[in-house]
């Protein structure tokens, strides 16, 4: 088995999201947005949208994105990236379910631009 | 020379599979011995379905009978559970005291069903589904008739259901999900497959809850739900599950997780004993279909003969076996934006079918109502075949490739004259032709009019477009319906005359039906087709919050910071010291920034964080007051004047009908906001005249206004007409709305659906027509009964409670 190199927490259980829905969990100044998509995928990203900071964990759900409450950009749940004309990317944190357990990693994913 | 020893615990489908693979390699070199808990020889545990519905007996569904065992030379002990392995002296023990040595030793213990952890799920009459043990005491029950409650809507549940349901028993199915197998489908398909288990007769709840298995007499009496609702029955099934059965492995020290741990060769820690079937882990997986565990037979059979052979997991197919139900799901569906999905949906035929797609490849499929291309897509699927190709035509099976593609205009312009087009007129394709010719018909709404053709279900809608673009040419502009989103192609207005003609009752029937171009629509659409439904089927339709934008999902407004705002509704604007005393205290206690008097006679608390949300409504809700809906596509505000309460100009108690209509109407949904006033001389103190709906009061009775506008653009009202009493300007005013809420576009404002309809039609239809007033009145009343609930005291009570605390609050770094 490969060595850990991620650091896991447990945040809680899948069911504490409702399905197509998002969660807060707060990391001292940092809030993290944690998404239930219809078929039970999870992802997360910090709450704040890449255009005006808008709280993304309220948007609605669909298609792998959601939509930020605050001006509709659309965001990709897997990526953080604006989708559509609109660009810019919110960081994206490493989150897995083992069993129903939910486990979050607060070290960022890096994007595929970052090298 | 000794031959060596196998022993084998468990003597299940995957064991079977192993020993025949074994036995045509190498039919000498082990001396092999079975165990096996069940009191019987090996049976095809696949087909417990077939036989419980009565399409088959057991003697059907032997694998391997007693002879095959004897010619074979293999010792069975049946009904022998296997309860010590002794790893040092390599031996295994049985509860009967047998003792048995082996070299290698193969545990295939399988899988038992998971027993929910509920109150009575001990009684007689509580069973479940895995064997035939199980399968037999579901006839006995079956036997007197009565009713069955299946908890599980997942594979197994819905086949134990079906297999009751044929033999005569009344079966409700409990789902906790609110879709059936959710992690086989998508939303589309489980909706399909629910309605079909509704027409077979088998009464499905999802999102049920159970609480409490109900006795009579030590025997289940019936289940309760955590929403109060108690079923009778007589017997309940669970099949909710199942856990790998590894705690002999576990006893005998043998790594085991969820399921007993093995390597890629299928060995466990011990490298003497192989694990086999459902009670394997391997790689984070536990599988419960037959296909992976006949893989790892084939792996274990060739280890046990010295063969280099390794087992790297499996992708899975399920398909549903209940008679009538053509069902099939394989791989990976869900959605990501570095995958693409082709989507075919037949309304009329049940047919839906999607295919995920990653970087040109399948990696996942969903068939419903036509599922005989699911192996050939799950072959492309396990080959990794590329497939840009066949893309055009993939979704239509193996059939229809290789063939030239075929523009679909052709095939409509080789119809004959007599072809019928429109099955629900019995319209043909020649009389199309001649009213277009005839009335120099231009528009899809007026063929329909002169036609009637795709005017009922609109099935049809496309090929009657077609003909209109063969006939018309380039007069023809079909792009004249703006669609309500990329999601469809049909616009609101049609998406609402279908959502009532063919009862679609839910978003995942409605995007079945209208054949929805993606899988769960957008941020567009779903909130639309959520105000929709809830409009049309006040008391049948389950509000879909996660369709909602957020103020109305969270009962207040989001500002720029992510705070939320609170306005409690202050009747016709009207306020007492209690209450401002109390919103004084909740300032104070809550620490919040800005209070302001809003527009609408109001007063607004501005930056209240998310968390405090319930707390606030609570101390609010002490002194009665209630949601403002100031967030809401609903009614807002009914602002008033004093009228003849105080005013020496006033004509009629205006503030009296305000808060008596804003009482009336507080908590329904509408397409857009709805603000109203009702001013108490034509001196319009109120300003009525600029609202959607206003009154203004003059000596012979009450002028009603409509239509007016003072936003993004100003308009003055029309008027709709004057009336004499009180109790006739409600009744006017609430049918006015309630037309407005069958026929508005969801976000369109009573001015713009007043413009587009005509002001004549309202008119006509509220002020005239006495009959289709009260109608529309009846209407709105029905729809109140489930409305006027004050969502802020639900919600202070505990209702929603995860939209309003974080998931978790993690202080310290973690633990390296």
């Amino acid at each position: 088995m490969n060595a850990l190199t991620q650091s896991w927490i447990e945040i809680g259980t899948l069911s504490d999201i409702p399905v197509r829905g998002a969660r807060c969990v707060h990391y001292n100044e940092l809030t993290i947005a944690v998404f239930r998509t219809v078929d039970d995928q999870v992802f997360a990203l910090e709450d704040k949208c890449p255009h005006r900071n808008g709280p993304l964990s309220q948007g609605i759900i669909h298609d792998g994105c959601v939509t930020c409450p605050l001006h509709n950009w659309i965001i990709s749940l897997e990526t953080g990236e604006a989708t559509g004309a609109d660009k810019g990317r919110t960081t994206v944190y490493p989150v897995r379910l083992e069993g129903d357990r939910l486990l979050l990693s607060v070290d960022p994913v890096k994007s595929s631009k970052d090298g | 020379m000794n031959k060596e020893k196998l022993v084998v615990i468990g003597n299940g489908m995957a064991p079977g599979r192993m020993l025949e693979y074994l036995l045509e390699a190498d039919p000498h070199r082990y001396e092999i011995t079975i165990f096996n808990a069940e009191p019987r020889v090996n049976y095809n545990r696949l087909m417990l379905s077939p036989v419980l519905s009565g399409e088959k007996t057991y003697e059907d569904i032997i694998t391997h009978d007693d002879d095959w065992y004897a010619v074979h030379g293999i010792t069975l002990h049946k009904a022998c559970k296997v309860t010590e392995i002794d790893r040092d002296k390599k031996t295994v023990t049985a509860e009967t005291g047998v003792t048995q040595a082996y070299d290698r030793l193969v545990i295939a213990t399988g899988s038992s069903p998971f027993i929910i952890p509920l109150p009575g799920n001990d009684l007689d009459g509580v069973l479940t589904y895995r064997d035939l043990d199980d399968v037999h005491n579901m006839l006995l029950a079956a036997r007197g008739g009565g009713k069955a409650v299946v908890i599980g809507g997942g594979l197994l549940g819905l086949e134990a259901a079906a297999g009751l349901k044929a033999q005569g028993m009344d079966v409700t199915v409990l789902h906790l999900m609110p879709t059936l197998m959710e992690r086989q489908l998508d939303a589309a398909a489980g909706y399909l497959l629910e309605k079909a288990f509704e027409e077979l007769g088998v009464t499905v709840i999802t999102k049920a809850n159970s609480q409490e298995i109900l006795a009579d007499n030590g025997k289940v009496a019936g289940i309760k739900l955590d929403d109060g609702t108690e079923l009778d029955a007589s017997i309940i099934v669970m099949a909710v599950g199942i856990r790998p059965s590894s705690e002999l492995a576990k006893l005998s020290g043998l790594e085991v997780n969820r399921g007993v741990l093995v390597s890629d060769d299928m060995r466990t820690s011990d490298p003497d004993i192989f694990a086999l079937g459902e009670c394997v882990e391997h790689r984070d997986q536990c599988y419960g279909l037959v296909a992976p565990l006949y893989e790892m037979a084939k792996v274990i059979s060739d280890q046990l003969l010295g063969k280099a052979s390794e087992y790297t997991g499996s992708v899975t197919a399920t398909k549903l076996k209940v008679t009538g139900i053509d069902l099939y799901s394989a791989g990976d569906f869900a959605e990501a934006d570095d995958r693409e999905e082709i989507v075919l949906r037949d309304g009329a035929a049940g047919i839906y079918k999607r295919l995920v797609l990653k970087d040109n490849r399948i990696i996942g499929a969903v068939l419903y109502g036509e599922t005989a291309d699911g192996p050939w897509f799950f072959d492309l699927l396990k080959k990794q075949t590329d497939i840009t190709q066949m893309r055009e035509t993939l979704i239509f099976g193996q059939a229809y490739q290789g063939a030239s593609s075929v523009d679909p205009s052709l095939a409509v312009a080789a119809l004959p004259d007599d072809a019928e087009i429109c099955g629900c007129n019995g319209i043909c394709k020649g009389q199309i032709v001649t009213k277009i010719a005839e009335n120099g018909l231009s528009t899809l709404d007026e063929v329909r009019a002169h036609t009637k053709a795709s005017s009922s279900c609109g099935t049809c809608t496309g090929l009657v477009e077609q003909i209109m673009a063969l006939t018309l040419g380039d007069d023809y502009n079909p792009a004249a319906v703006q669609p309500m989103c990329g999601c469809t192609d049909l616009g609101h207005d049609e998406v609402r005359r279908l959502i009532k003609s063919r009862k679609l009752k839910s978003i995942p029937a409605v995007m079945q039906e209208l054949e929805w171009k993606t899988s769960c629509g957008c941020a567009k659409c779903r909130p639309a087709l959520n105000y929709y439904l809830v409009s049309d089927w006040p008391d049948e339709y389950a509000d879909d919050y996660q369709s909602r934008f957020i103020n109305e999902r969270a009962h207040a407004n989001i500002q720029k910071d992510g705070t939320y705002s609170v306005v409690p509704r202050m009747w016709g604007g009207q306020t007492s010291a209690d209450e401002l005393r109390a919103i004084a205290d909740v300032v104070d206690k809550f620490d919040i920034p800005t209070v302001k008097v809003t527009g609408g006679q109001r007063i607004d608390m501005l930056g209240i964080k998310k968390e405090d949300l319930p707390a606030v409504w609570a101390d609010l809700g002490k002194v009665g007051f209630v949601s403002g809906h100031a967030y809401a596509k609903g009614l807002r505000t009914v602002k008033t004047c004093v009228g003849t309460d105080w005013c020496r100009f006033g004509t009629q108690d205006s503030t009296g009908l305000g808060v008596r209509i804003e009482k009336f109407m507080w908590g329904s949904w509408t397409p857009a906001k709805v603000k109203m006033a009702v001013s108490g001389c034509p001196r319009n103190c109120a300003e009525a005249t600029c609202k959607d709906v206003g009154v203004v009061c003059v000596d012979s009775g009450f002028e009603i206004h409509f239509a007016g506008a003072a936003g993004l653009d100003i308009k003055g009202t029309e008027v709709l007409g004057l009336v004499k009493t009180e109790d006739e300007a409600l009744e006017h005013i609430v049918a006015l709305v309630q037309m407005y809420r069958e026929q508005g576009h969801y976000l369109e404002r009573i001015y713009k659906w007043a413009k587009r309809i005509g002001y004549d039609e309202v008119r006509r239809q509220i002020l005239d027509d006495a009959d289709k007033r009260k109608q529309f009145y009846d209407r709105f009343v029905f729809s109140q009964k489930f409305a006027q609930h004050d969502p802020w005291s639900e919600r202070a009570s505990g209702k929603e409670k995860h939209e309003f605390k974080p998931l978790a609050t993690v202080a310290m770094e973690p633990a390296q």
